[in-house]
């Protein structure tokens, strides 16, 4: 009977460096940087490296860099260079959008939100330019996309919160601030602005996905765990040629609930619960203030929202609230 | 009928912690054990009580219905069925229910002979549920805290409670609580397309294994968890993201009943140099 290492690996295996598969359409070659940790190897491989870094890494990197430049400049500067308001005042920092006078005119003045234009394009570009390294790095190793299409969607709901819906709105200013607790309070204000976002159906959605994102992992990582006895965590080949540990995790779940994936079709479950958690979060986002005014009241108008006669006995619903739902 | 093909070899006798070979069969593919009997009653009775609290109001829009717990005045004592005590059976049926489908969970898991790791986790779901109706309700001394069974009105019990505290995103635990969420997210993401791309490379390419996934993650983001520790890894934030859920809410009245932004005070009273803020 084997042990079990849930928490952290008990026994931690040197081997010779894994210099990784030969790399076959790729112009390239990786960064030998060889290391072993030793505490990465109480959570998991002790390997650290190799790197591949090409164009697009290196172009990302240096552009993350300079917008970190950007916004912690800013914050430093917002407290008079001071170092020690700086660390106290750290989570309070904030590097604003232009205001709403400004409209989508992409030169504002730097100090009134001409940085935070030039952090977003910089911080954008890194983005990208990691979406297009996670892309070739899976080429050039011929396997499928399928991690680069989900982080596509992450980027959507960033973008969609950064970009498009401030495009939509006309305005930079209904974007989202770069602070710790600006970004907190962002959030919450553009809830109960908005109408709170609990009656936006999807920003409900999103909720449901993440949710059952975490779920599923949960299910996923237990039942892997579980079977590891069995070597089920080789889950490519035990999709390609199933052995007892598949077969012991799929009747786990057939006999807990009438149901079971394969060990296939669990990652499909799971792609999909965390693309659409990005995805319709996105949604939401893009609708609000674009297409809904006031999310209660458009619960109240589609009849999932109570309209609470007895504690507002007159609360009139403006037309103008829901004329652009109706169209 | 529901078995699958290599299922026969696995319905052994054993396994279960009560009633030994009374309950030790399946119903199609269900399996059922001393804990399946209690888990169908606890969850039929309760589905039922739902369903007479429903049928006894005028309510006929789905969104609308809710199962409301008693009023505060009732403390901790037994409500009057229509006035919150149907909520009270109903709290203890799903509690009954959730308690019988972790056990039955680790019936399966001896019979099947692997880990005990989905009824650990599916037990701390069930801690985050009995901490909202039951452990805040006790230390707040009314089971008027618990939240309503509906599908607007739970929503709207997490507003309200959300901003009786003016700010909820400020509470540390929730903080903690959400990071692990978005991160347990991520994770599944990056795994389950990682999985995916190995098995499905496209056209006239061989399907790819652990060493192709470990070279994925290492010349993406230089280190790979490898196979084992990223199930680790998602199961450990996962479960955070339940625990720290559960933290957050039990802490919220019972040890802190200000607003959650005035938490933050102390950093903003530390002797350090003020700069050009001011709040």
């Amino acid at each position: 009977m084997g042990t079990y290492a849930s928490i952290y690996n008990r026994i931690q295996v040197r081997g010779p460096f894994d210099p990784g598969v030969p790399l076959t359409k790729s112009s390239d070659s990786r960064i030998q940087a060889k290391s072993f940790s030793y505490w990465l190897g109480k959570i998991g491989d002790p390997q650290l490296g190799p790197l591949y870094l090409g164009w697009s890494g290196a172009a990302s990197l240096a552009f993350g860099f300079i917008a970190i430049e950007i916004i912690g400049l800013n914050m430093w500067a917002s407290v008079d260079w001071d170092p020690y308001a700086f660390v106290r005042n750290l989570p309070f920092l904030s590097l604003d959008p232009p205001p709403a006078k400004y409209g989508l005119n992409p030169l504002v003045p730097l100090g009134d939100g001409g940085w935070w234009i030039l952090a977003g394009f910089f911080l954008t570009m890194s983005i990208l330019l990691w979406w297009v390294r996670s892309y070739t790095r899976a080429r050039a190793l011929g396997m499928g996309t399928h991690t680069s299409w989900a982080f596509a969607s992450a980027i959507f709901l960033y973008l969609s919160l950064g970009l498009f819906r401030p495009i939509l709105m006309g305005s930079w200013s209904e974007a989202v601030p770069f602070g710790i607790i600006t970004h907190l309070n962002w959030t919450a204000s553009v809830s109960v602005l908005y109408g709170n976002w609990y009656y936006n159906p999807f920003h409900m959605l999103s909720i449901v996905f993440l949710y059952g994102s975490t779920m599923l992992f949960a299910m996923h990582g237990a039942t892997i765990l579980a079977v590891s006895r069995f070597g089920g965590e080789r889950e490519a080949e035990e999709i390609v040629d199933r052995g007892t540990a598949a077969e012991r995790g799929a009747l786990f779940w057939r006999w807990t609930m009438g149901f079971n994936a394969t060990f296939e079709s669990i990652h499909r479950w799971a792609w999909w619960f965390a693309v659409l958690t990005t995805f319709c979060g996105a949604i939401g986002v893009l609708l609000t203030g674009t297409v809904v005014d006031n999310w209660y009241l458009w619960g109240v108008k589609h009849g999932i929202a109570p309209s609470y006669p007895s504690v507002y006995p007159s609360f009139p619903i403006p037309d103008e609230a829901t004329r652009s739902v109706m169209q | 009928m529901a078995m699958l093909s290599f299922e026969r070899k696995y319905r052994v006798r054993g396994g279960t912690l009560v009633g030994g070979d009374l309950f030790d069969f399946w119903v199609g593919a269900f399996y059922v054990g001393f804990f399946g009997v209690t888990a169908i009653f606890f969850a039929a009775l309760g589905s039922l009580l739902i369903f007479y609290d429903i049928s006894q109001g005028n309510e006929t829009n789905i969104f609308a219905f809710s199962v409301n717990p008693p009023s505060i005045s009732y403390g901790l004592g037994l409500a009057p069925l229509n006035e919150g005590g149907t909520w009270q059976l109903v709290t203890i049926c799903a509690v009954g229910a959730f308690f019988s489908w972790t056990l039955r969970e680790i019936e399966i898991c001896r019979k099947l002979g692997i880990g005990w790791h989905v009824p650990i986790a599916y037990g701390t779901a069930v801690f985050a549920y009995v901490s909202l109706v039951v452990i805040r309700p006790l230390l707040l001394g009314a089971w008027g805290h618990g939240f309503p069974y509906g599908i607007m009105s739970h929503l709207d019990w997490v507003s309200n409670v959300g901003y009786q505290f003016l700010h909820f995103h400020y509470n540390p635990a929730h903080m903690l609580a959400v990071t692990f969420f978005f991160t347990t997210t991520m994770f599944l993401g990056l795994h389950a397309g990682v999985i995916l791309g190995a098995v499905n490379p496209g056209k006239d390419e061989p399907v790819k294994y652990g060493e192709h996934e470990n070279a994925y993650f290492r010349d993406y983001i230089c280190y790979s968890v490898g196979p084992y520790g990223i199930h680790r890894l998602g199961l450990f934030f996962a479960l955070n993201a339940g625990f720290w859920s559960a933290v957050c809410i039990i802490i919220s009245g019972p040890f802190w009943d200000r607003g959650w932004p005035y938490f933050f005070d102390f950093v903003l009273k530390t002797p350090a140099a003020i700069g050009n803020i001011s709040y």
